[in-house]
Parts: C-alpha cells; sequence; structure tokens
C-alpha cells in the first residue's frame, strides 16, 4: 500500500519523533513496503476467532494493594538529564 | 614442569580453558583445576584480544574480578553450586545494577541502570560472573546485529558476515569463545537465528517461563529471555538457574521450573518428531535444507519417528508479526522521552520540541520506523483492520501448532532460509530482512519454546536446526538437542581464528 509524506509526517508527530524533510520519502516508501506485508491479513476469514492477547490466555493477575517497593528517587534521578530538588525539569509548559 | 618445551602443563592447560564447554568448566573449578579469578582473567584477555569482533557493547573487568573472587571465596566455604565461578556476558538489554544498558542504542548510551534485572539478580545469586554486556540489534529490532549504535557485530567464521540478530553479539562471542555463555533474547527468532549463523546452541521457552522484569521490553506479548552456548546441556545448566516465576513480571507463569539436567540423557525411542513441509518449500536455500533434515534423519537414528505434518498459516505469521510487534513497540518504546533518563537533545525550545528531537537523535532509523508503523496500525481507523487482525490471525496461527502437536511430540525445522549473508547485504531493504524471518516469528506468536542447534556447515558457514516444541517442554527440547549433540560434533566446532 502506498503511503504518502503527509502521513509519514502525521505518525512521526503521534510519535514525537523529528524526522527529517529529506528522509520523508524515503520513510514513506518503506512503511508502504511493510504495510503491505501487513494487508495479506485482509484475504483470510477471520470472523469466528477471538483475538489472542496472551500466548497462553493467562489473566491478569492482581495483588494486594501494599507498598512493596522502597523508595529509589535518588537513584533513579541520578540519570536523568536535569532534575532539581526531586522534580524532573523540563521547558516550561504553562505561561 | 618436565614437558619438553619447559611450560608448565598447569599453564597450558589453563590457556585453553575457553575450548571448554561450560558443563566441563564448572567440574574445572569444582575440581580446583583452575579458580574463577583464573577462568575469568582468561575470558577478560579473550574479549580483549578479539575485541575487533565487536561482541561487546561494554567489558566489566573490575566488576567480573570481585564477582569472581567473591566466587572463590564461596567455593572455599563449601557454598558453592554448580554455576558458581562461571563467567557469562548478558544481552545489553538486561539492567544490570551499576554498569549501561544501553539496548544497543544512542538513546541509552548514558543510562547506568539503578537495578537489576531479575534475570540478572538470578544468576548472580546462583554465582555466575559477568564479564560484560553483549551488542544487540537497537531496542532488538533486527535480525542482523547492524541496528547497532555501537556498529555491525562481525560473524566469527567469517568476518565480513552477520552474526545474526537481535542477540548477534551473545551468538557470536559464544561462537568465538569469548564467553562460555551469554543471555539472549527472542522476540521473533532474535535468540535462534544468531546461534543458526554462529554455530551455536540457544534455547527461548516457552513466553512466562523466564521473567522479563529489568529486560527492556521490545512487543511484551512476545518477548522472552533465554540463553546461548555450546550445547544444549550448557544451555540446561543456565536456564534452570534463569527461570522461574515473578512477583515483579505480571506475565510470568507461577509453574515450577523442571531440573533441566536431570532429564538429559532420557532414551528418545519412539518420540515423534514432525516435519512439517511449509518449513521445506520455496525460498530455503538447499545447502540448509539437506543439512537440517540429515539432521532429522539422525534423531530417527536415535529411535524417533518422522511424521509429516502442516502448518499452513505459516506465511501469515510474517503479516501478523511485523503489525503486532510494531503496535507493542510505539506503545512501549513512548517511555523514551528525554525526560527522566536516557539522551536529551540540546536546548529544547519547548516540550514537544524536547520530546521529538530527542527520539529523532536518540533512536535509530529501524527503530523509529517501527514506532511509526506501529503508531500507524493503532491509530483510529485502522485498528481492527490491523492490530485486532493480527491478534486474530495469531490464533490461527497458535491453533496450527496445536492441531500439529497432536500428531507429533516436537517439530524439526530450519531456522533460517540461507546462513550467515554479508555485512550490508540486506541492511538498505529492511523487508527483505523482515522475510527471512519466516520460520521464527510464529513460535514467538504462539509464546512456544524453540531451541537452535548446530547441525553442520555449508561453504565454511553454521547451518542450524530448530526444536519447537508444545508450551513448556523445555526439558524435552534440551535432551533430544542433548541427544544429537552425543551423535555429532557440530557443537565443538571452532572456528580456526579463536580456537
Amino acid at each position: 500500500m502506498a503511503v504518502d509524506n503527509k502521513t509519514v509526517i502525521d505518525m512521526a508527530h503521534l510519535a514525537r519523533i523529528a524526522v527529517s524533510e529529506d528522509d520523508i520519502p524515503k520513510i514513506a516508501s518503506q512503511m508502504g513496503k511493510v504495510l503491505e506485508i501487513a494487508e495479506k491479513m485482509a484475504a483470510v476469514d477471520t470472523d469466528h476467532l477471538e483475538p489472542m492477547a496472551h500466548p497462553l490466555d493467562a489473566a491478569q493477575p492482581l495483588r494486594v494493594d501494599d507498598v512493596t517497593e522502597a523508595d529509589l528517587r535518588e537513584a533513579f534521578q541520578a540519570v536523568a538529564p536535569s532534575v532539581d530538588k526531586g522534580l524532573y525539569l523540563v521547558p516550561k509548559v504553562i505561561e | 614442569m618436565g614437558s619438553r618445551c619447559g611450560v608448565d602443563p598447569t599453564t597450558i592447560r589453563q590457556a585453553l580453558m575457553h575450548q571448554k564447554t561450560l558443563t566441563e568448566l564448572a567440574i574445572g573449578l569444582e575440581k580446583g583445576e583452575f579458580s574463577s579469578v583464573e577462568l575469568t582473567q582468561h575470558y577478560l584477555d579473550r574479549a580483549t584480544a578479539h575485541a575487533s569482533l565487536n561482541s561487546f557493547i561494554t567489558v566489566t573487568p573490575d566488576l567480573a574480578i570481585s564477582q569472581a573472587t567473591a566466587a572463590d571465596a564461596r567455593r572455599a566455604s563449601g557454598d558453592a553450586g554448580p554455576l558458581t565461578g562461571l563467567p557469562l556476558a548478558h544481552k545489553d538489554l538486561f539492567c544490570t545494577e551499576g554498569v549501561r544498558t544501553s539496548c544497543g542504542s544512542k538513546m541509552l548510551d548514558n543510562f547506568i541502570s539503578p537495578f537489576d534485572a531479575t534475570v540478572v539478580s538470578k544468576l548472580g545469586e546462583a554465582g555466575m560472573v559477568t564479564v560484560g554486556k553483549a551488542n544487540m540489534d537497537e531496542f532488538a529490532m533486527g535480525s542482523s546485529n547492524e541496528n547497532s549504535f555501537y556498529g555491525a557485530v562481525q560473524n566469527p567464521w567469517a568476518t565480513d558476515r552477520v552474526p545474526g540478530g537481535s542477540s548477534g553479539g551473545s551468538a557470536a562471542m559464544v561462537a568465538a569463545r569469548l564467553v562460555p555463555a551469554a543471555t539472549a533474547t527472542d522476540t521473533g527468532g532474535s535468540i535462534r537465528q544468531p546461534a543458526s549463523f554462529c554455530g551455536v546452541t540457544g534455547i527461548k521457552p516457552t513466553y512466562g517461563r523466564v521473567s522479563r522484569y529489568g529486560m527492556v521490553a521490545y512487543a511484551s506479548s512476545l518477548d522472552q529471555g533465554g540463553v546461548i552456548a555450546a550445547t544444549a546441556e550448557d544451555c540446561a545448566m543456565v536456564l534452570g538457574a534463569m527461570s522461574g516465576h515473578d512477583a515483579k513480571d505480571s506475565t510470568s507463569i507461577d509453574r515450577p521450573v523442571e531440573d533441566y539436567r536431570k532429564v538429559l540423557g532420557a532414551d528418545i525411542a519412539g518420540l515423534r518428531v514432525g516435519i512439517p513441509k511449509e518449513y521445506f518449500g520455496e525460498g530455503l536455500s538447499n545447502a540448509v535444507g539437506e543439512r537440517v533434515l540429515a539432521a532429522a534423519k539422525e534423531l530417527e537414528a536415535l529411535g524417533a519417528v518422522l511424521v509429516d505434518v502442516s502448518l499452513p498459516n505459516t506465511e501469515l505469521a510474517i503479516s501478523s508479526y511485523y503489525v503486532v510487534a510494531p503496535a507493542e513497540a510505539s506503545s512501549n518504546l513512548s517511555r523514551f522521552d528525554g525526560v527522566r533518563y536516557g539522551h536529551r537533545c540540546e536546548d529544547p525550545k519547548d516540550l514537544e520540541d524536547l520530546y521529538k528531537r530527542s527520539r529523532g537523535e536518540g533512536l535509530g532509523k529501524e527503530v523509529q520506523r517501527r514506532i511509526m508503523v506501529g503508531a500507524y496500525v493503532l491509530s483510529a481507523g485502522y485498528y481492527d483492520a490491523y492490530y485486532l487482525k493480527a491478534q486474530k490471525l495469531r490464533r490461527l496461527i497458535a491453533q496450527d501448532f496445536t492441531q500439529a502437536f497432536e500428531q507429533c511430540d516436537l517439530i524439526v525445522g530450519p531456522v533460517a532460509p540461507t546462513t550467515a549473508f554479508k555485512i550490508g547485504e540486506l541492511s538498505d531493504d529492511p523487508v527483505a530482512m523482515y522475510l527471512a524471518d519466516v520460520y521464527t516469528l510464529s513460535t514467538n506468536l504462539a509464546g512456544l519454546p524453540g531451541i537452535s542447534m548446530p547441525v553442520g556447515l555449508a561453504d565454511g558457514l553454521p547451518v542450524g536446526a530448530q526444536l519447537l516444541g508444545p508450551h513448556f517442554s523445555e526439558a524435552r527440547l534440551l535432551n533430544v538437542a542433548h541427544q544429537f549433540q552425543q551423535q555429532t560434533d557440530w557443537h565443538q566446532k571452532i572456528p580456526a581464528a579463536f580456537a
């Protein structure tokens, strides 16, 4: 299936990935080839089939709502690009 | 002393330690023929001497020697287990506390993990020594290891060829005997295919058998950890120690782990081995097909009964996989946003710019493409036609196996259509590379275990066959591979430059 440049721009925005304008036609062509493989699925009748999300059809286990983890904020924030007083810093989002 | 050239025989023995299997090294440690520190130093020296293979992203000599020293002390106090003091490397997507865990990505080039993956803790508790982190395709997306930020890995059998992927570093380093074993993961063939390309043994267990906690996620419903080593017996040792229920992974299965080594040696007479006709059709190279069938004949000679089976939806696995995996990847990899860890772009002008440029700069082309395909198949209006449809096909593919396993106890087939291809040969054509995954993808979609074992050489390059079994048949697969390896010597072959 053909993927146009606009679709690439939309998907790159949805995925929050900056792509260079020069790369867009190549990405469009490669995405098109991948989706071509996916389209072979359409020919198969799957009306009677339940979608399979877990290979063993296991249900999501639940646990008691107890605190089980220690506070590792400092360790986790040691690898953050920018932190201050325990907070992750990003560019200003509210004027 | 007393040898003709005046070299101490102990020195000679120690210089050849890497020619031993993990199982033999365990015996050597137990008998006191060498210490874990000596063994570890030997492998560290080999990693340095063969750095040009590029199989390691990080070598951890200080950590390794301190763990080896602790292992020797543990042995001295009579507290050693079977794996205590044996070196291994972890694929660089298993989080290792205090050590860079890069996933082969620029995004995580600066990421020093604050915690250990469950697999890393379990093998650490067993006393295994971490000598480093193995190279891999970025975020495990690839079948050639060419998608690594740290560069391609060379195949030790022919250095102009790929080792396979995504666990290419793990397979190459075991083949070159730079480690006796390495952890690996398999989302669509990423343990079995590189094991096949490098002439080593690799097992991908049943989905849920090995904890995914601390294993950086690519496609969560398909990802599964396992191990690559020289022999099935070696794999059995490590897999037993890394398997088991983990409350920290909600998809982990609560079921006892068998003693995989104990069943090695069980007679396979009467075992029904299925040969799926779809795995031997168009696209399979003659060289690979002949050797895989010869391996099946070898199993027959051991008493197994060969039966023809059919997996009619094999081709559709490619379609289903390349929808399900990118969809899950697009969701999983949204966590790499330049805020909490990983790469952040310079001088972001606003939050959106921060996200977009951090991800645009930090993620490689193949990863970006899969994320965008995933975003597409999950987007409004396409979800039913792509993602839901793929999940339904997945059930169809799983049903193929259920029906086949009514007629046989395990399936034998090729791992990949060809032997290792040249570096650069397919890197411009991602779809051609996707199509080469045809024999491995369906196993992951169905959550089944599979083992790849060397069954021959074609033009000097290894050929692998895979054995696939029903859920939780790891013990059977390991035993059949072990029985095969008792009769053949392909698993003992070491590329000449690394012997």
